[in-house]
């Protein structure tokens, strides 16, 4: 193990959940003595050293806390009969949780799933991945979305009841379900990275701490489902939109756009390895949307400079996407292609469906795109106006920034 | 102790009368926000900070029929500036609130000039007195 202790921590973490559950049957409880069983750990491991057998050490102790939880449980209701096991009947008969059957792999992924059950909302969903999945704490997943610690260990708790009463067994879907499900995963999973990277409120651009734990999940999935072209897709789409963080913001930050970023300032080896690994995955067959976003990102990555970008490739791929979802943002992103590739009466022939649309009326997206359009074309009042238009729907503190300097500029440079 | 400090921007024609600065003031005033929150933090004294989506998407909610939402844009009072956001900061005296607020206040604007923006202060209500 040439893990560092957290690494490995966050490593074990789904794996002795699993294992528990399997045991004692009960999501809620399980994850609490989880939990416990990793703060001892972590706070053990660095004085004592790490156990030979870390996975058995944290299920010996997270079983001890289960029993000692029981025993109070029993305690409290002395007459009642209580039904420890959430699992229907043929499932009671379990394996000891430390005899080392070839589950510990299956368990990150069975847990994945039932964090991302289609019966919890999204946030929840991602609250509990990043939680029981994640081994984040609750302080550090409140920090991530601004939201008080209290607030949200009720989101956690509440979601784990869901599940609780859901009465969704601990095993993997049936394979009629598996599609869904994973793209039920994966989705939460681009949520959470999509959370960290372009955060949608308050002052902080990016909180790159769920950013990376998007791609360290997403990273697991890979590894455990290495013949899936989307998980692979996803993968390769994180890095390559991640490898640009340290160039999106200047010191004070501000954001930069794309084609004005300082490329050399791009982590060459997340381009390096999303790349590769979009490339192995496209030339396999099913193409999914996950991959076309990851080729498109590839694209932008390649590019030495702004003006080296391959935008006739990148319209052929939106093209594609805008026919695979019905996504206005992919259509709004197909429009910008246009106009970079037949100029901007194009993209902006292609705007004009997206009015009627609806789904994005008064989003500043579309407002923030023809005011693109429009200063390429040289209509500067009307630019000047839809920058303005832009920066007073927006959510984001940056973005209302950049559209309203954006503004200014224009109106103060020479007609 | 924690204080609420409100900023009361001014109406301009629509709701931001910043965007039509100058660029360079406009980047100036932007600048000097982020500075003065990054200090706040830095000083251990920034407890919250949100600005608020501006005055033309908000709206009035009251309780109809059966509790449900009856919203409504409007009516508003009758008002030459708006609440643009606010910092929560946990601060030894109301002094050195004060002085944070007066900080805020000379935002600079147009020429580079300090604004004086009204900035409204208000202690935070803290929790009952711990019994000893």
């Amino acid at each position: 193990m040439n893990l560092t202790g957290e690494n490995l921590l966050r490593e074990l973490a789904p794996q002795v959940l699993g294992a528990v559950i399997r045991r004692f049957g009960d999501f809620s409880a399980a994850e609490d003595a989880v939990q416990e069983a990793l703060l001892a750990a972590a706070m053990q491991w660095p004085e004592e050293g790490v156990p030979d057998n870390p996975r058995g050490w944290l299920i010996h102790v997270a079983a001890r806390r289960m029993t000692d939880h029981i025993r109070a449980e029993l305690a409290r209701r002395r007459r009642e009969t209580i039904v420890m096991m959430q699992a229907p009947p043929d499932q009671q008969v379990s394996p000891a949780p430390d005899s080392g059957v070839a589950t510990d792999q299956d368990d990150t992924l069975i847990l994945l799933f039932m964090c991302c059950h289609p019966a919890l909302t999204r946030p929840s969903a991602i609250a509990l991945t990043l939680r029981a999945a994640g081994g984040l704490t609750t302080a550090e997943i409140g920090n991530a979305f601004l939201v008080p610690e209290a607030t949200m260990a009720q989101r956690i708790s509440r979601a784990k009841q869901r599940i609780k009463s859901s009465g969704v067994p601990f095993r993997m879907p049936s394979d009629r379900e598996r599609a869904e499900r994973l793209s039920a995963v994966l989705h939460v999973l681009y949520l959470i990275f999509n959370e960290g990277y372009a955060s949608s409120i308050g002052p902080n651009l990016q909180r790159s701490d769920l950013a990376n734990e998007a791609i360290r999940l997403t990273r697991a999935v890979h590894n455990l489902l290495p013949d899936e072209g989307e998980v692979a897709g996803l993968l390769a789409l994180m890095l390559l939109t991640d490898a640009r963080r340290a160039a999106r913001t200047d010191p004070d930050g501000a954001l930069i756009p794309l084609d004005q970023q300082d490329r050399t300032l791009w982590d060459r080896n997340a381009i390096s390895e999303g790349i590769e690994l979009i490339s192995a995955t496209l030339s396999k067959g099913s193409i999914g949307a996950y991959q076309l976003q990851a080729a498109i990102a590839a694209v932008h990555d390649e590019a030495a400079r702004a003006e080296d970008t391959d935008w006739p490739q990148i319209l052929a791929l939106y093209g594609l996407l805008k026919r695979m979802s019905d996504n206005p943002m992919v259509a709004l992103n197909h429009a910008i292609a246009a106009a970079m590739v037949h100029g901007p009466p194009a993209g902006l022939e292609l705007l004009k469906a997206l009015d009627t649309d609806g789904r994005l009326a008064g989003h500043y997206r579309l407002d923030a795109v023809r005011a693109h359009l429009l200063e390429m074309a040289g209509d500067r009042e009307a630019a000047i106006a839809h920058y303005r238009g832009a920066a007073q729907e927006t959510k984001s503190i940056p973005e209302r920034d950049y559209l309203m300097t954006k503004a200014a500029r224009l109106a103060a440079s020479p007609p | 102790m924690k204080f609420m400090l409100m900023m009361h921007a001014p109406r301009g024609e629509g709701d931001w009368a910043v965007s039509k600065w100058p660029a360079e003031d406009l980047e100036a005033h932007i600048a000097f926000m982020r500075r003065l929150n990054k200090e706040l933090t830095d000083a251990g004294e920034l407890a919250g900070a949100e600005g608020l989506a501006g005055p033309a998407q908000a709206k009035i909610v009251r309780a109809g029929k059966g509790g449900a939402p009856e919203v409504t844009d409007g009516p508003f009072p009758e008002a030459k500036e708006f609440l643009a956001g606010y910092w929560i900061v946990d601060c030894e005296s109301e002094e050195r609130a004060y002085h944070i607020a007066a900080r805020a206040s000379a935002a600079p604007g147009p020429g580079g000039t300090p604004l004086k923006i009204p900035i409204e202060v208000r202690e935070v209500m803290s929790a009952p007195a711990a019994e000893m």
